[in-house]
C-alpha cells in the first residue's frame, strides 16, 4: 500500500475511532458510518496532510476509501513540489 | 403548582471533577485558584506567550481533566472544552438521579447557561487564520456555537424535550436553573437538567479581561477591604430537577427544594452595577417563594471581589433586609472556584444546595480584613454550622442582568 493510501486510512480510522486494519480501500463510507460531517472533517484532515484542495464536485463523488485515495493521489501528483506533511 | 426539588448533582470544577471532590474542597475551604501556567489542558498558545502582557498571575483552572477518559474521540473532536465539561457534568447528575429512566424523553428539559461559547476552538482557528492564513477547520462552527453544550447533552442523554442555551453573561447559569424551575413548577415539563458551563481561559479572553482592569493580580478576595478584583475560572455544574411528588414516589434522594426565582435588569450601565436591580431580583425571588425576608438565613453572594460588585451587592442586601442585613451569613464561593462566567451561577447553586443539605455554610476565603463599609456577616475561616430556612444564590452580571434563586432545605 502506498503512502497516500496509508495516510488516508490512518486519518479515517482516527476520525472514526477504528483500527486502521479495519479500513480498506474497498470500504465504503456508508460501511464505516461516515456521515456528511465526518466526510467534511476527514477531507479537511486529508487536505492538510497532502496540501491539496478537494474540489466540491469531486467530494460528492467519493463513496469509498479507494475513491478518496485515488483522487488525492491525482491532486498530489499535480503538485509535484508538495511534500507529504508528517503527522 | 408543582414543588421542585434537586435530585442529582454533577460538576467539573477547579475544586473537584466530581461532586464528592467539590464538596470536600468547598467545606475544607480549599481554593482552586493558582498561578498560571501551567494548566496543561487550556492553552491556545505556548506558556510564554500566554502570560505576555497580563497584569495578573492567577486563574481557577480545571485540573486533571482528560475528555478522552469520558467521551468518544469523535465527540471530543467535534466539541470545545466547555462542551466536554457540560456533557460530563450532565452525565454525573443524570446518572445519580436516573432521570431518563423515570421520565419520557420529551418531558425532560435541558436548560443550560453558557455565555462565551467555544472560545478555545475559536481562538485556535483565529490564530491560524490571521497568523499564517491557514484554512479554518470545518468543525469550527459547531465547536464554537454557544448552544453546543445544550445540544450535546440532549444527544448524549437522548432527551428530546425543550432545550435551550441561555447567554446572560455572569448570570447565565442562574437564569438557566431558574427557568427550568419555572417550567417544572408550571407543569410544562416533568424534569430538567439545568446548570451552566464555560471554558474561557484562553489567551485572547484573558487579555480582554486584563484590559478592563478588573482582574486581581493574585486572587480574588470578595468583601475584603483590600480586594483588588476577580479571578477568572472555568468549569460546569449541572443539577437535575423534578417534581417533589415524583421524586418522593420513587424514593429519590432530595438535596434541596428550589422555591423561588427572581430576575431583573438594572437598565443603567453596561458595567457599573446598580443596587436597585440586585435588590429587585432578591425581593422577587423571596416573593416568588411565598416567603418573607426574615426567613433568609444564608446568601451565596455573587461576590466577585471587585470594588464595584461587592459594594453594590452589599448595598442591595441592606436595601432588602434593612436592619437585619448584617445578621445574615453571606459568603462568595468564587473565592474558592473563581469566576467561571456563564457557569458561575450553577457552581454557586450547587454549593448552596450542598450547604442546605449538610447544614454547613461555606467559607468566604481570601479575606484579610472585611471591608467595614460592607457591614455584612461574611463567613470567614471554617464553614459555619447553621440551618437556614431559606437561602438565596445571587448572580449579578455585566450588563445589569440579575438573577436570584431561592432554595429551602429538604
Amino acid at each position: 500500500m502506498n503512502e497516500i493510501a496509508k495516510r488516508c486510512i490512518d486519518i479515517i480510522a482516527k476520525s472514526k475511532s477504528l483500527s486502521p486494519e479495519s479500513v480498506t480501500l474497498a470500504s465504503t463510507f456508508d460501511e464505516l458510518n461516515i456521515d456528511s460531517l465526518d466526510k467534511i472533517n476527514i477531507s479537511f484532515e486529508v487536505e492538510e496532510a497532502f496540501n491539496v484542495e478537494i474540489p466540491d464536485d469531486a467530494l460528492g463523488t467519493i463513496k469509498t476509501v479507494g475513491d478518496m485515495v485515488e483522487g488525492v493521489a491525482k491532486l498530489h501528483a499535480a503538485q509535484p513540489h508538495s511534500a507529504i506533511t508528517t503527522p | 403548582m408543582n414543588r421542585v426539588v434537586v435530585t442529582g448533582l454533577g460538576c467539573i470544577t477547579p475544586i473537584g471533577n466530581s461532586v464528592p471532590d467539590f464538596r470536600t474542597s468547598l467545606f475544607a475551604g480549599t481554593t482552586g485558584i493558582a498561578p498560571f501556567p501551567p494548566y496543561p489542558e487550556a492553552p491556545t498558545r505556548d506558556a510564554h506567550d500566554k502570560t505576555q502582557g497580563l497584569r495578573f498571575t492567577h486563574s481557577a483552572a480545571v485540573k486533571n481533566f482528560d475528555p478522552l477518559q469520558h467521551l468518544d474521540s469523535g465527540i471530543v473532536t467535534a466539541t470545545d472544552r466547555t462542551t466536554h465539561f457540560a456533557i460530563v457534568a450532565a452525565r454525573q447528575a443524570a446518572a445519580e438521579s436516573q432521570l431518563t429512566t423515570h421520565y419520557a424523553p420529551e418531558r425532560i428539559a435541558i436548560i443550560v447557561g453558557c455565555a462565551c461559547g467555544g472560545r478555545q476552538a475559536e481562538e485556535t482557528e483565529t490564530i491560524k487564520l490571521y497568523g499564517r492564513d491557514a484554512r479554518v477547520h470545518p468543525l469550527t462552527v459547531i465547536r464554537t456555537m454557544a448552544s453546543a453544550g445544550a445540544s450535546n447533552i440532549s444527544i448524549d442523554q437522548k432527551i428530546t424535550g425543550p432545550t435551550l442555551n441561555i447567554s446572560t453573561a455572569c448570570s447565565s447559569g442562574t437564569h438557566a436553573i431558574g427557568l427550568a424551575f419555572q417550567m417544572i413548577r408550571s407543569g410544562m415539563v416533568d424534569a430538567a437538567i439545568a446548570g451552566g458551563h464555560e471554558a474561557p481561559l484562553t489567551f485572547g479572553f484573558l487579555r480582554a479581561w486584563d484590559s478592563m482592569r478588573v482582574v486581581s493580580p493574585t486572587q480574588c478576595r470578595p468583601f475584603s477591604a483590600d480586594r483588588d478584583g476577580m479571578t477568572l475560572g472555568e468549569g460546569a455544574a449541572m443539577l437535575t430537577l423534578e417534581t417533589l411528588a415524583s421524586a418522593q414516589a420513587r424514593n429519590a434522594t432530595v438535596y434541596a427544594e428550589i422555591v423561588g426565582f427572581g430576575f431583573s435588569a438594572d437598565a443603567s450601565h453596561i458595567t457599573q452595577p446598580l443596587s436597585d436591580g440586585a435588590a429587585s431580583a432578591m425581593r422577587q425571588a423571596i416573593a416568588d417563594a411565598n416567603a418573607l425576608p426574615e426567613e433568609v438565613g444564608y446568601i451565596s453572594a455573587h461576590g466577585t471581589g471587585t470594588q464595584a460588585n461587592d459594594t453594590t451587592e452589599a448595598a442591595a442586601i441592606h436595601q432588602v433586609f434593612g436592619s437585619r442585613a448584617s445578621q445574615i451569613p453571606v459568603s462568595s464561593t468564587k473565592s474558592l472556584h473563581g469566576h467561571s462566567i456563564g457557569a458561575s451561577g450553577a457552581l454557586e447553586a450547587l454549593a448552596t444546595v450542598l450547604a442546605l443539605h449538610e447544614n454547613l455554610l461555606p467559607t468566604n476565603a481570601g479575606v484579610n480584613e472585611i471591608d467595614p463599609a460592607i457591614n455584612l456577616d461574611i463567613i470567614l475561616g471554617v464553614p459555619r454550622k447553621a440551618t437556614p430556612k431559606l437561602a438565596l444564590s445571587n448572580s449579578l452580571a455585566f450588563g445589569g442582568l440579575n438573577a436570584v434563586l431561592a432554595l429551602r432545605p429538604f
